[in-house]
């Protein structure tokens, strides 16, 4: 039993090394969605420099080679953007942020109550909007707006993910045992030179409400502060 | 699992905003002076809009339509990592988190049996070409694998903190956030191969290195909104 598992499990995760390559955080996570203008690649959540703030950044696209890749890289009028808040601590987005593109332009709309929530849903027109140019390579400094203390951006940016992504292929292959990863110096950042689409918004805490307690204490992980539960969908116009 | 109940927060919106507002791009210095004064007037398409000053008008875009979930993330690597097989990364970037608990139609099992599967395949593989037998152990937050895989599979958001240090990790803080800066890989393979210390595999006393990749934040900089570095050329 125990061979046939682990010939299963070999066979698996090498087909899984292979289907994943070039993968990271969740950049190319699934076939479905590898190389198309939907792809997530990374998430942020994070206190601004002013500490009443919360940054969100969508990175999708990624990864992008420097050049000609990165520059003809474009976000896709019919991909959604969505920052989803859950602020009651049952994974249901209670908020959302939504960035899509028209023209030269991103536009934001939110923080807002979503008319649905789940896989299926709107642009929320009705809520606080702005816009913001996307940055191109002509730009010597990123194009950002802020209105009332929200900010945005979007356009193209240096992957912030850093991974030895070829050396854990083969550790999951089993292939480099006993020595697992290489040391710092002979280490590899597969994502160093390479570039991602990235929409940032910092919002006030004071738009987003009252944080729900910790999800770890469901867990029980106990004595973590009160959070949000965030994640960020793409959803495609139908 | 404890049941929350918690009152619904009610949001009021902030006061309406002129739907499109100024610039401030700091390489644009073009007079904006009439993008927020309440007026269509100079060569604006609509209120403080349009023309070749300010903002494009949201007026007249066509933002309608049903937009239907294609992929989600909400911690860095779960879906990659614990997914599997292809089948089942694509069902999992299209289903809501809150109903990733159950068995959905057409799912053999649940996300989170494949998940736990996955996290003992990781230990079996290894084991194999090590030539011992190798389980996961429960890690350093006391989690262990159905539980560890059950916060993965059906928890798969960030969780942020309003107030405090926002972190995935810091040595003192967890999960509360996640920088640009936060090495998410030496965590994620800390809490699937670190065991109870963190340090089972970890390189010392004749064990291989599974718990940290040797890669670094490097040269990138975070230097203010937004946040992230100018492409590479």
């Amino acid at each position: 039993m125990k061979n046939m598992k682990l010939f299963g499990a070999i066979g698996v995760l090498l087909l899984a090394s292979a289907a994943i390559f070039l993968t990271s955080a969740d950049h190319i996570d699934a076939p479905g969605v590898a190389s198309t203008s939907s792809d997530i690649a990374d998430l942020y959540a994070f206190e601004g420099d002013n500490p009443n703030n919360t940054v969100l950044i969508a990175t999708i696209q990624g990864p992008l080679t420097p050049g000609d890749v990165t520059n003809n890289a474009e976000f896709d009028e019919d991909v959604m953007i969505q920052f989803n808040i859950d602020n009651t601590g049952d994974f249901v987005e209670d908020l959302v942020i939504q960035a899509i593109r028209r023209g030269d332009s991103m536009y934001f709309f939110g923080p807002i109550v979503p008319g649905n929530v789940g896989v299926t849903g709107q642009i929320e027109t009705s809520g606080p909007m702005l816009s913001v140019r996307i940055t191109t390579e002509e730009d010597i400094e990123p194009v950002t707006n802020i209105v009332d203390g929200m900010s945005v951006f979007a356009g193209p940016r240096r992957d912030g993910f850093f991974f030895d992504f070829n050396r854990f292929n083969l550790v999951a292959a089993g292939e480099v045992a006993p020595e697992g990863f290489l040391p710092p110096g002979e280490a590899s950042d597969f994502f160093e030179d390479l570039n991602v689409l990235a929409v940032s918004v910092e919002v006030p805490n004071a738009m987003l409400g009252e944080a729900p307690p910790h999800v770890g204490g469901v867990l029980g992980i106990e004595g973590l502060p009160n959070a949000y539960n965030v994640w960020v969908t793409t959803k495609r116009k139908q | 699992m404890k049941t929350y109940k918690f009152p619904i927060y009610i949001l009021t919106v902030c006061a309406a905003l002129f739907f499109v507002a100024c610039s401030n791009d700091d390489d644009n210095i073009i007079d904006q002076s009439t993008c927020d004064d309440g007026l269509q007037n100079g060569d604006e398409e609509g209120v403080d809009c349009g023309g070749t000053v300010c903002e494009p008008c949201a007026m007249g875009l066509d933002f309608s339509g049903t937009f239907v979930q294609e992929d989600a993330m909400g911690r860095p690597a779960i879906n990659t990592v614990f997914g599997g097989s292809g089948d089942v990364k694509n069902f999992f970037n299209v289903v809501a988190i809150s109903e990733r608990q159950n068995l959905q139609e057409g799912q053999t099992e649940t996300f989170q049996q494949t998940f736990q599967n996955t996290l003992e395949l990781y230990h079996d593989v290894y084991g194999a070409s090590l030539g011992v037998d190798l389980d996961y152990e429960t890690n350093i937050l006391g989690l262990d694998a159905a539980t560890f895989t059950t916060v993965l599979a059906n928890f798969d958001a960030l969780q942020v903190a309003p107030q405090g240090v926002t972190t995935y990790f810091d040595g003192v803080n967890v999960l509360t956030g996640r920088t640009i800066n936060d090495d998410v890989v030496d965590i994620s393979l800390t809490l699937i191969f670190g065991g109870m210390t963190g340090t089972r595999f970890d390189g010392n006393n004749d064990t291989p290195q599974l718990t940290t990749d040797g890669i670094d934040f490097g040269d990138r900089e975070v230097d203010g909104f937004p946040y992230l570095q100018a492409p590479n050329n």
